[in-house]
């Protein structure tokens, strides 16, 4: 089968062909709009590599039936907005605890509650780090192209295998369902990361032993491991657990799994930051705009720059922090009521003011939106 | 650079911003699809769609915008359009204002009885769809030959390939010739108006409902097909 | 007898119960003394051993509740989901691997309040997946509170007047779902127990098994029933066998299997059929 080298594709399609790179091969979902294509896809494209759809009764079921798939072996997503999130919640925070890698997308839409089923909006920047209760440490991607959404969707999915963590895709409605023409990976041209079995007898196996990076090695059903997961806090052999001691084992390296390991995590892109004066930040569709907005400045003379955070969560501190260190102003674009402009806050340097751009009526900021804020910044 | 003056900036001239309107049931979506497709055909063009609907599947007004460019696209969104499709009146009501002036203004005058009082070029879509298509489903590629004629946005054979890479199979003829109307009606207007005739081709008599559920679906809705 | 390391080693090896016990996990057992849980984890592992599963090969998931503990006392693969899920999570792990034998051990308040729906639709799909209720009438772990099988009338800490609402009959509800192996039994009768199991997970689609069983520390002392003992002599002298004519019946409630449909095709073969023929259709 050839396919065209160039093809016209909507976000939403190209992350189930970056989920069918990264090694789908389970998938349950619940139609949501605006991320049903994504269902849709997965429901026409997964039965033709082998691999395994399932419409559930409910996001509670379609959660819960990817963290099933992938305890039992297989890379796993599901796919929802803003509504179908909230119900996924819990047991997204079970896999947080149990530590079953999946990947779950978030075509984010205008709420609280049903709110803009057919609008963009990144309200849910917080509850993808928050959602679930508890302590734990979060991983989310935001592409800001159609073709960003194929190798960040790779990602995803390597990030969900080498951390055992269920990992979120930050798309919106505006990259979900935008149609750009792009050229998709061939084999060869992108990494595929696997989860690491065990290699030791079943009988030394500890499911959530202690080890160097706080990841252990996962079996899948059938292997002979027999190993046992609960969403109760839990000893190294993963039984139930109410000492303090090993509540604090277990908890620590949910935590420190991810947050020792930021660089390998943390992806932001930098355009004009080498002498800006002023710096934007952003994720996802805003970025496009926040791009343009930047040349066009350029052009201007203003000196102004450009950051797009392709790693949401864990927040890139560090980078930000190296980034920022030189700016007089930072502008943090959002289509919500100022979520990420908190976490801005805490890593702009003292001399630098931070300004938040929002948008939250279900249309993206435009160019002159921007450069009406970088006028007013200036001022 | 003196305060205040990046309000004075424009986006890039290479930029070029179509937005196919109508109701929802009418095809605007698909067509901006096939429409983006034959475009993007060319390598030395960019292009990206994005579409704007309300909650139902039929019914209601539906745009799909198309920018094109010889370079990146950064911002998805029309924000002036150079050419504007309008499928019903509703949708011409509502997204007249933001073509630019002088941007080209394309109708379905069998749907639209109120048109603006400045150029734009009418065709009964429609009418030609059902009298002369055979079917009242394949308006929207009438309209997608007659945008490639009047704007000279895409060439007619790329036009032609993209509605063939998409049209289900027994439906080839039907959509090929949809689009071959759609050019000899688009040039016809556009050859009337450089001899300073009416914008209209008849004066439309009492307008026609816009076609919302039409059994015997032409095209499908799916965009997966291979 | 001597409790030295060989001597439970060799303990182990000879009966049957200890060999399906997990090697590494503290007992006693959470359960309250006389629980019936420990019965149907007993007859649970009589009906694998009978049926001479590979133990790699087996998958319990469970939800919460006091059943839902079972797994991690037993040597198979377990998943200790959330409450009322336990369905959709077993529905992921035999969908993503048609070759494991998924059992599902839950509850009547996890099974059939908050897990209703995924109940009904796991019945719905016939996948094959072996779920046992073990339906005690309320809810054991948080102390006593009413169930969606709580009889009206009967008392509990959130009915402290009497329970106002009428209860489920999980069996009816199954079955009227679509699961393809319907049984019900007691903690009472083992025996029968043994073999309703065996022939449940042997069923090749959805089934579902029924075990009413004793919360003698919160039902049976908030209802005046006594001790483990007296609810299991009423389990006794108010069952009888299926199949008995209604007079006959007296009003008891039938127990054995009540329901078997070997005509319905289940789902993971339905959908090999898809993936197999999508595959030709690329070699061809």
């Amino acid at each position: 089968m050839s396919r065209p080298k160039r093809q016209l594709m909507m976000g939403n399609q190209a992350c189930v062909q970056g989920a069918l790179r990264a090694g789908l091969r389970f998938y349950a979902g619940y139609p949501i709009t605006p991320s049903t294509e994504v269902t849709e896809g997965c429901a026409r494209e997964l039965p033709k590599t082998g691999g395994r759809f399932l419409q559930m009764e409910d996001e509670i079921g379609a959660i819960s039936a990817v963290v099933g798939a992938s305890v039992a072996g297989v890379k796993a997503m599901t796919a929802t907005s803003g509504p179908g999130y909230s119900l996924m919640v819990e047991n997204i925070g079970y896999a947080y605890m149990i530590e079953a890698p999946c990947v779950i997308v978030n075509v984010q839409r205008g709420g609280p509650s049903t709110g803009l089923p057919t609008k963009t909006s990144q309200s849910d920047t917080m509850q993808t780090r928050w959602g679930p209760h508890g302590d734990y440490t979060a991983i989310a991607v935001a592409p800001s192209t159609v073709a960003d959404t194929v190798t960040e969707t790779i990602r995803a999915f390597n990030l969900a295998e080498r951390f055992r963590t269920p990992v979120t895709i930050l798309l919106d409605e505006v990259i979900g369902h935008m149609q750009e023409m792009i050229s998709l990976p061939e084999p060869g041209e992108y990494q595929v990361v696997d989860r690491v079995k065990p290699t030791c007898p079943p009988e030394e196996y500890e499911p959530y032993g202690s080890t160097d990076n706080f990841v252990n090695p996962m079996p899948a059903y059938g292997d002979g491991y027999r190993w046992y997961a609960t969403g109760l806090t839990h000893d190294a052999m993963g039984f139930p657990t109410n000492r303090p001691d090993e509540i604090v084992v277990n908890l620590d390296k949910l935590r420190r799994k991810i947050e020792d390991f930021r660089d390998e995590i943390c992806k932001v892109r930098a355009d004009w930051m080498d002498d800006a004066e002023f710096a934007l930040v952003s994720y996802g569709s805003v970025s496009r705009t926040a791009l343009l907005a930047t040349k066009l400045a350029r052009e201007a003379g203003v000196k102004v720059g450009c950051l797009q955070l392709q790693t949401v969560w864990p927040f890139p501190l560090a980078q930000l922090r190296e980034l920022l260190q030189d700016c007089t102003a930072v502008i943090v674009a959002e289509l919500n009521m100022g979520q990420i402009v908190r976490e801005v806050e805490r890593v702009a340097p003292p001399q630098a003011r931070v300004h938040s751009l929002l948008r939250y009526d279900g249309e993206i900021l435009t160019p002159i939106q921007f450069l009406e804020k970088i006028e007013e910044v200036r001022s | 650079m003196s305060k205040g003056s990046l309000l004075r900036l424009q986006l890039s001239e290479d930029r070029y911003e179509m937005r196919l309107s109508g109701s929802g049931g009418q095809g605007m979506m698909l067509a901006a699809t096939i429409l983006a497709e034959a475009i993007g055909a060319d390598p030395a063009k960019r292009v990206i769609q994005t579409k704007s609907y309300g909650p139902e599947a039929r019914g209601g007004a539906s745009k799909a915008d198309i920018v094109v460019s010889s370079s990146e696209i950064y911002y998805p969104k029309a924000l002036q359009l150079d050419l504007l499709l309008a499928m019903t009146q509703e949708s011409l009501d509502k997204y007249y204002s933001d073509l630019k002036a002088g941007g080209t203004l394309i109708l379905d005058e069998s749907l639209v009885h109120n048109p603006p009082p400045d150029d734009f070029y009418g065709v009964p879509f429609t009418r030609l769809a059902r009298e002369e298509a055979g079917n009242v489903m394949v308006a929207n590629m009438i309209a997608l030959g007659a945008i490639a004629a009047i704007s000279g946005v895409v060439p007619t054979e790329a036009l032609t390939e993209a509605v063939l890479a998409r049209a289900p199979r027994g439906t080839e003829d039907t959509n090929k010739r949809a689009v071959e109307i759609g050019v000899r009606e688009g040039e016809a207007v556009k050859a009337r108006r450089l001899q300073g005739a009416p914008n209209m081709t008849q004066t439309p008599s009492a307008p026609e409902e816009a076609p919302i559920e039409v059994p015997g679906i032409v095209f499908p809705r799916c965009q997966f097909e291979h | 007898m001597t409790t030295t390391a060989e001597s439970v080693a060799e303990q182990r090896r000879s009966d049957v119960h200890l060999s399906y016990l997990r090697p590494h996990k503290k007992f006693p057992n959470l359960w309250c003394p006389g629980c019936g849980n420990g019965i149907v984890m007993s007859s649970l592992v009589r009906a694998i051993d009978k049926l001479g599963l590979p133990r790699d090969e087996v998958a319990l998931v469970s939800g919460i509740g006091c059943s839902s503990r079972m797994p991690v006392y037993l040597d198979f693969q377990a998943l200790h989901t959330t409450h009322g899920r336990a369905l959709a999570f077993a529905t992921g792990v035999k969908f993503a691997r048609p070759d494991l034998k998924v059992i599902v051990i839950t509850g009547d308040g996890d099974a059939l309040s908050i897990g209703g729906n995924h109940l009904i639709h796991a019945c719905r799909r016939n996948i094959d997946i072996t779920t046992i209720l073990i339906n005690n009438y309320i809810y054991g772990m948080t102390g006593g509170q009413v169930s969606p099988t709580t009889p009206s009338g009967a008392y509990a800490t959130t009915t402290p007047f009497g329970n106002t609402e009428k209860h489920f009959e999980p069996c009816d509800l199954a079955k009227g779902a679509g699961a393809t192996f319907v049984a019900r039994t007691t903690v009472y009768h083992t025996p029968q127990m043994d073999r309703v199991l065996a022939d449940a997970i042997a069923h090749h689609g959805f089934s579902f098994v029924e075990v009413l069983s004793n919360c003698h520390t919160y039902f049976g002392r908030l209802n005046r029933l006594g001790s483990a003992t007296a609810l299991l002599q009423m389990f006794k002298e108010k069952t009888t066998s299926v199949g008995k004519t209604e007079e006959s019946a007296n009003g008891k409630i039938p127990i054995g299997v009540l329901h078997r449909d070997l005509e319905t095709t289940e789902l993971c073969d339905e959908y090999q059929k898809i993936v197999d023929s999508l595959s030709k259709g690329k070699q061809g």
